[in-house]
């Protein structure tokens, strides 16, 4: 009875086994951030993808031929700005996504029309990145969809060595200083917790919003400034304002103009979870160097 | 309860006192002594934060007043002329502009977002006072304002889809926000509300009088139309500058007035001023929520207000159905 089982076992293992080998063409149920499973019978072949993080990420495992129709947003790499864009983020032309017959839909998890979508009988995954780890995950999702998942790890280790390199580039002086990065002037930050802040983490910057605090926390100003952070990254909109920020002309970073103001055009790359991570601590790094060092 | 409203005055009065004394030294840690042990970040910023989140609820609480008064609604609130969907509007062209040489111009001069949410909400009362023909039919002003507020409403809707980036200030601004108020709002909101206050007073009459309807105050012989548009301009002055400050705050305005009235006072001369001081109290109560519970991570003020005054709303409910 025993060695049926085991053979058993080992027949179930071989089968799941051969089944992962096999993933390139047989059918393949995918589970989405929401916990929602889809089953794909083949690697799909015709994407609509909407959301930023997630067009990049498909492209950059080599997935960027499969592609549609994207969001109003989308615009790297550069030949996807002459697909079809189908709406921004909450509101997207239904319409256009049937007539473009796609075989999956992609959508962030924030997104309404995760429903509406699958009711229409299209395959949807709703899928996210807030850390880099997360990131990572992405990345292997969008593999495994394009039948190639060795891709994921060598777009994840060419980031590793990009984000490697742009740390190296930063003046030894700023390692450990403090740093508070601000999203919005709410104020919202990023945390450590972040994709940003782990980025922050590589620069050997010393984030003074803590992981347990969140992603992206909303804070008290107050918290900020007991911090007094050495260094202050903010958008290129807010830096004129922060010294009027009431008790903000006392933070260390303020008081010796140690405030990168990150230009808009930058905001892509460092606001986007994904495979330009390295191209966000590049931007990082040239807008902290052009600083007085401290 | 009956109260007699000078004893009242003293009471809500001390009320704040006390709030505002916990209001410096509740900070990004909680409850602390920072009064002693960091007096900077008192003096620059939990008492201005604190006392500016009192001057804007305490407008709110007046403009709540005189909206109930002038439209003799008891569910009139400081955002019923459209001044809310106005300064949501000028927040919104503020920051879909913020990258063009106009909006520079404006985040230059420090008020940035400030000016345009009051710019937006004078505008949006001049298109409803402009709509409904002038101030003396109520019916068609408030429904001018109605229109004016949903119009409006969803022009900001498009330009925030328009620009994403905009989400999130947006969000923060239609919640309300009491973070980053200093002194130079304190210095433009205390002044302002006791100009306000003074002048309301000296209506105060007419609102009386408005209670027993618009034919019996004419037949009063009270100059009925000159003050109802003075006291439009102070509700739209009121609001705008609350609005400006700290968002759209939900509720204050509604249920200050509401409170006030509960604790036996119905003549406007004791209604207004103590509207005010309630709002202010119930603001900078909600403020102090705010920044307390989860500490260092912050609230938007407008949830503790609005768990505030619906559950005191709530409360009211029952002994209104006994009676």
């Amino acid at each position: 009875m025993r060695t049926l089982l085991s053979h058993l076992l080992a027949w179930a293992s071989a089968a799941l086994l051969s089944s992962a080998a096999l993933a390139n063409t047989g059918p393949l149920t995918h589970t989405d951030d929401l916990g929602r499973q889809v089953t794909l019978r083949a690697p799909p072949q015709r994407i609509v993808a909407i959301g930023p993080s997630l067009v990049e990420s498909l492209c950059a495992v080599g997935g960027c031929d499969r592609l549609v129709g994207v969001d109003r947003f989308s615009n790297h790499p550069a030949m996807v700005n002459a697909l079809p864009k189908l709406g921004g983020l909450g509101e997207v032309s239904l319409e256009q996504v049937l007539r473009l017959k796609p075989d999956l839909v992609l959508l962030t998890p924030a997104s309404r029309l995760h429903d509406r979508i699958a009711q229409l009988g299209l395959p949807v995954l709703a899928l996210d990145a807030q850390s880099l780890p997360e990131v990572r995950r992405l990345l292997r999702h969008m593999a495994v969809l394009v039948g190639a998942p060795e891709r994921a790890e060598a777009v994840w280790a060419q980031m590793q060595r990009e984000i490697d390199a742009a740390a190296a580039e930063l003046p030894s002086s700023w390692h450990g200083r403090s740093v508070y990065f601000e999203v919005d002037p709410t104020p919202y930050a990023a945390g450590e917790a972040s994709f940003i802040g782990a980025v922050l983490a590589r620069l050997q910057l010393k984030n003074i919003v803590p992981a347990a605090l969140g992603t992206f926390p909303q804070l008290n100003p107050e918290f900020v400034i007991r911090a007094q952070p050495a260094l202050v990254i903010v958008g290129q909109r807010e830096a004129p304002n922060l010294a009027q920020r009431p008790g903000w002309a006392g933070v260390p970073a303020v008081r010796h103009g140690r405030v990168c103001a990150l230009p808009r055009a930058d905001g892509d790359v460092v606001g986007r979870p994904g495979p330009r991570v390295g191209d966000a601590a590049r931007a990082l790094v040239r807008c902290v160097r052009a600083l007085p060092p401290p | 309860m009956r109260w007699q409203p000078l004893a009242l005055t003293l009471l809500l009065l001390a009320l704040s006192g006390g709030l505002l004394l916990l209001g410096t030294s509740v900070g990004a840690q909680g409850l602390d002594a920072a009064l002693w042990q960091a007096p900077s970040l008192v003096t620059e910023l939990r008492l201005p934060r604190s006392l500016a989140a009192w001057g804007c609820g305490a407008l709110l609480g007046l403009a709540g007043a005189i909206a109930q008064g002038l439209f003799r609604n008891p569910l009139a609130d400081p955002y019923l002329l459209g001044a809310s969907a106005g300064a949501s509007l000028g927040v919104a062209l503020a920051l879909v502009l913020a990258g063009s040489a106009g909006g520079a111009l404006m985040a230059g001069s420090g008020w940035g977002l400030n000016l345009a949410a009051f710019a937006g909400a004078w505008a949006a009362l001049g298109l409803t006072v402009l709509l409904s023909r002038g101030v003396s039919h109520t019916p068609r002003l408030l429904l001018a304002g109605v229109i004016v507020g949903v119009v409006l409403a969803a022009a900001t809707q498009g330009l925030t889809l328009l620009d994403p980036s905009t989400l999130r200030p947006m969000q923060s601004f239609m919640l309300g926000s009491t973070s980053l108020l200093g002194w130079s709002q304190v210095a433009l909101s205390l002044p302002l509300l006791a100009i306000a206050l003074l002048l309301a007073l000296m209506s105060s009459r007419t609102l009386d009088a408005l209670g027993l309807g618009e034919a019996t105050a004419r037949s009063l012989g009270l100059p009925l139309d000159g003050t109802r548009a003075l006291l439009l301009a102070l509700l739209a002055l009121c609001s705008g500058a609350a609005v400006a400050q700290c968002g759209l705050v939900a509720f204050v305005g509604l249920v200050a007035p509401h409170t006030v009235r509960a604790l036996g006072v119905s003549r406007y001369r004791w209604l207004l001023p103590l509207s005010a001081i309630s709002g202010g109290g119930l603001l900078l109560a909600a403020d102090i929520v705010s920044r307390w519970v989860a500490a260092p991570i912050e609230l938007p003020v407008g949830l503790p207000t609005a768990l505030l005054g619906g559950a005191y709303l709530l409360s009211r409910l029952p002994r209104g159905e006994a009676r």
